[in-house]
């Protein structure tokens, strides 16, 4: 087990001393006890808020304009809203099921995450359908504005999650042994990618329904 | 038992610990020329790649300001250049040379080509998505390009393609495709990178040798270290609004578009602020600075300690200043917003912040020239470019504290002043170190020098001749000559020296563009003709030059990962028997040398 350094004693060591060049010697090199897959999962899901929370201030800077009309929230946004809650507990008893090498299990529930996704998918189209029939098109008002925006990059994250949940079933569907491993791990990754989706939208539709 | 040279001792076969084992699955093998050389996930091939396409495109922007300085020192030469042209040549000039050249660059070339070399890896971490990541880049190249093709060209909105004028007709490019392949080709250019970054960032943090501990990084890692995460923090600000801006363009939202009379017409905008267009670029905008700043800030370091024969000064300090004017450059960003008009509190707070920032990067200043004292300078190409490099970032750098002042901004800024400062610090500064880099990797990448002769001349024709066009550039901005106008000639507010001024500027300019074409061609014959190059030939102390072979081949280095007992800087170690220790070689095997031991 590698002592754990915080970022200023890390920074702190001096190298060229004899007593650190001991201790540097035997260091295995990574920094963090963490896979590369998950480090890069973490790296998305950063860059992801970031891209996400500066959309968000944006949005608090338009808002508190007087020419600002709320969009109405249409009931089927909360059925959307719970299946993606519902995909996300899916997802949680597929890495349970993995864990235990129920692999049946796993690709059943896999299959149930891919159609829980699109139903949730054609779900906002079909708000989109609804709310365009009452005349909220996108450039009446701002707030319509980033309704859409926020609603399109939220299922472009989706369908970017989609392309590695087909990789991940993939894995599944291939028996071998070296790569049932490894997809353990790539279920882990898609399922915390999926519970991020589910975070981001609550937010997303939070904000937009408390303002 | 020391070895007669340390370029005999076998790389991974050195002290007691032992070399750490990949697995070969790890590693990504080429079947073919196509994935050996075209769609190739070897990062090497990738950082030529990107260093190839980024100084292609960079060429198209020289030739961009070839062009305007003719326009601005001879202005009836080119009657088919007018003042849509001339703004056109300015904005993608601009452009080019800060994101698809120097950013790509540094980042995508150099980082690719050192990163898993220096931290003594086998290659990036995702060698697939790197390769993708090039391709994304290049297609974003190609979508920057295509906008020279369209009906109406490309904008003309200059580069920081400010709403509401960059959407509207009166702009070139404006209200044809010009502007939409610019926004397009940012967006993709971002993602392109962000695949990069990805690679960059883990594979320096997770992929390093056995011993290679952050602290024991040359400096030249950590400058791109620090430089990819700013990118990966401020570029979300650049695709966030050129999103914004295409859906105002497009399909008529108000983001950035104030309500507003266009020709005599009302459009269809309202509400929307083009300010807040100017945060988020700006976030965007001043980390850029540091995103090509802080490279060469770790590469000059390297090659003045290499070339001194010196360790660096400050080690520490170095690395500290580095990430420290990183956080800053987060919090500096409306200063390039004074003349917007804002809060006085909050231009006091910006010129504060900004000024700091001159603190950590004076120490670093300092550590070079700290550096420099008592070492056994080699006045080698690489070594006159660093030296060239801190002298022009001190000068870009002073006239960016006066300029950092509100009070003194707002009169300066829409002057050449500004365009000097600017060309000088982010410009200049960087390029310099860029040659110098390739100066002096270039024996590692083809296994040959280049042509010293042509390089002095390179060296001096440019350094001198910088000096000659951005030197009187801040006498044209303080006797009040405005930046983005298209024509001078015969305007009677300036003094008529200026003109003459502006000729010499523009004969200078073009000598020292052609300059870079016999560079291009020292290049392209040395590849071929140059004289051979020993195994570390500047008798470095980092990984890349420990490789078995020169260049170094697939999986860089041999059956072991070498294991790294040392810093990168254990130059002129009293009692050995060279003056330099590479990393990788143990105690045992210099047990002459009397101090640092490492």
């Amino acid at each position: 087990m590698k002592k754990k350094l915080s970022i200023f004693q890390l920074l702190s060591q001096k190298p060229w001393e004899p007593e650190q060049a001991k201790i540097d010697n035997v260091h295995d090199g990574a920094t963090l006890e963490i896979s590369k897959g998950k480090f890069g999962l973490r790296y998305l899901m950063v860059i992801s808020s970031i891209f996400f929370l500066l959309f968000i201030v944006t949005y608090s800077d338009r808002l508190v304009y007087p020419d600002w009309r709320s969009m109405p929230e249409p009931f089927l946004m909360w059925i959307n809203t719970l299946i993606l809650l519902f995909t996300s507990i899916v997802f949680i008893t597929v890495q349970s099921a993995a864990k235990k090498n129920q692999f049946e299990n796993v690709k059943k529930r896999l299959l149930v995450v891919g159609g829980l996704s699109l139903a949730f998918l054609i779900g906002q189209l079909l708000v989109w359908m609804q709310l365009i029939n009452l005349g909220y098109y996108v450039s009446n008002n701002p707030a319509n504005a980033y309704f859409y925006v926020f609603t399109t990059l939220h299922a472009l994250h989706l369908l970017g999650g989609l392309i590695y949940w087909i990789m991940t079933i993939k894995k599944i569907w291939i028996p071998s042994e070296i790569i049932i491993a490894n997809a353990k791990h790539t279920i882990e990754l898609c399922a915390i990618y999926w519970h991020f989706l589910f975070v981001v939208w609550v937010v997303l539709f939070g904000l937009m329904l408390l303002t | 038992m020391a070895a007669d040279s340390y370029e005999d001792i076998v790389v991974g076969k050195g002290d007691a610990v032992p070399a750490l084992e990949v697995k070969p699955q790890d590693l990504y093998h080429a079947k073919s020329f196509w994935t050996r050389w075209i769609f190739c996930q070897d990062a090497k091939v990738i950082g030529i790649q990107y260093s190839i396409t980024a100084i292609a495109i960079g060429l198209v922007a020289l030739v961009l300001s070839w062009l305007m300085r003719l326009q601005l020192g001879f202005p009836e030469l080119f009657p088919f250049l007018g003042a849509a042209e001339y703004y056109q040549f300015v904005t993608m000039h601009g452009m080019i040379m800060v994101i698809y050249l120097l950013t790509a660059l540094f980042l995508g070339g150099f980082g690719n080509f050192l990163i898993p070399l220096m931290v003594g890896a086998r290659d990036m971490v995702f060698p697939y998505v790197n390769m993708v990541s090039y391709w994304v880049y290049l297609l974003a190249v190609l979508v920057l390009v295509a906008s020279f093709f369209v009906p109406g060209g490309p904008t003309g909105a200059g580069w920081t393609l400010y709403p509401p004028q960059a959407i509207t007709s009166g702009t070139p490019g404006g209200d044809g495709l010009g502007i939409i392949l610019m926004l397009v080709s940012l967006s993709i250019f971002v993602v392109g990178f962000t695949m990069g970054g990805l690679n960059y960032v883990i594979t320096i943090l997770q992929a390093r040798t056995r011993g290679m501990t952050l602290m024991r990084m040359p400096l030249t890692v950590w400058g791109i270290f620090t430089a990819t995460v700013l990118a990966l923090f401020a570029f979300p600000a650049l695709i966030v609004s050129c999103i914004m801006m295409t859906l105002d363009n497009l399909l008529g939202t108000s983001f950035f578009m104030p309500a507003i009379v266009e020709f005599g017409e009302q459009t269809e905008y309202s509400g929307g602020s083009p300010i807040l267009f100017q945060h988020l670029f700006w976030f965007f905008g001043h980390p850029e600075v540091y995103i090509v700043a802080l490279p060469a800030f770790g590469i000059v370091s390297d090659l003045i300690s290499v070339h001194a024969r010196k360790n660096i000064f400050g080690y520490r300090m170095m690395v500290w200043a580095i990430v420290i004017i990183g956080a800053l450059s987060f919090i500096v960003w409306a200063h390039h917003m004074y003349v917007a008009g804002m809060n006085p509190w909050f231009g006091f707070f910006f010129a504060t912040t900004t000024l700091i920032i001159a603190v950590p990067t004076a120490l670093k200043v300092y550590n070079w020239v700290i550096t420099l004292w008592r070492g056994n300078i080699h006045l080698t190409i690489p070594m006159l470019f660093a030296l060239g490099f801190i002298v022009t970032f001190v000068n870009g750098g002073i006239t960016g504290l006066f300029l950092g002042n509100v009070i003194v901004d707002v009169p300066l800024s829409d002057t050449y002043f500004v365009v000097a400062h600017f060309h000088m610090v982010m410009g200049i500064a960087p390029v310099l170190v860029v040659f110098g880099a390739i100066y002096h990797w270039f024996p590692l990448i083809t296994g040959r020098f280049l042509h010293e002769g042509m390089g002095k001349f390179h060296f001096w024709v440019t350094f001198l001749g910088s000096y000659a066009i951005y030197f009187p550039m801040h006498y044209l901005g303080f006797v009040g000559v405005p930046r983005r106008y298209y024509e001078m000639y015969d305007s009677e507010f300036m003094a008529v020296s200026t003109n003459y001024l502006n000729q010499f500027i523009t004969v200078v300019a073009l000598i020292v563009g052609f300059t870079q074409i016999l560079f291009l061609y020292n290049i392209i014959t040395s590849s071929m003709f140059g004289k051979k190059a020993s195994k570390n030939p500047w008798k470095a102390c980092s990984l890349e030059w420990r490789t078995p072979e020169v260049p170094p081949g697939h999986g860089n280095f041999g059956k072991d990962l070498p294991v790294v007992y040392r810093w990168a800087y254990d130059f002129s170690v009293p009692g050995a028997k060279e003056d330099y220790i590479p990393q990788d070689i143990g105690p045992s095997q210099v047990p002459e040398a009397e101090a640092e031991q490492t």
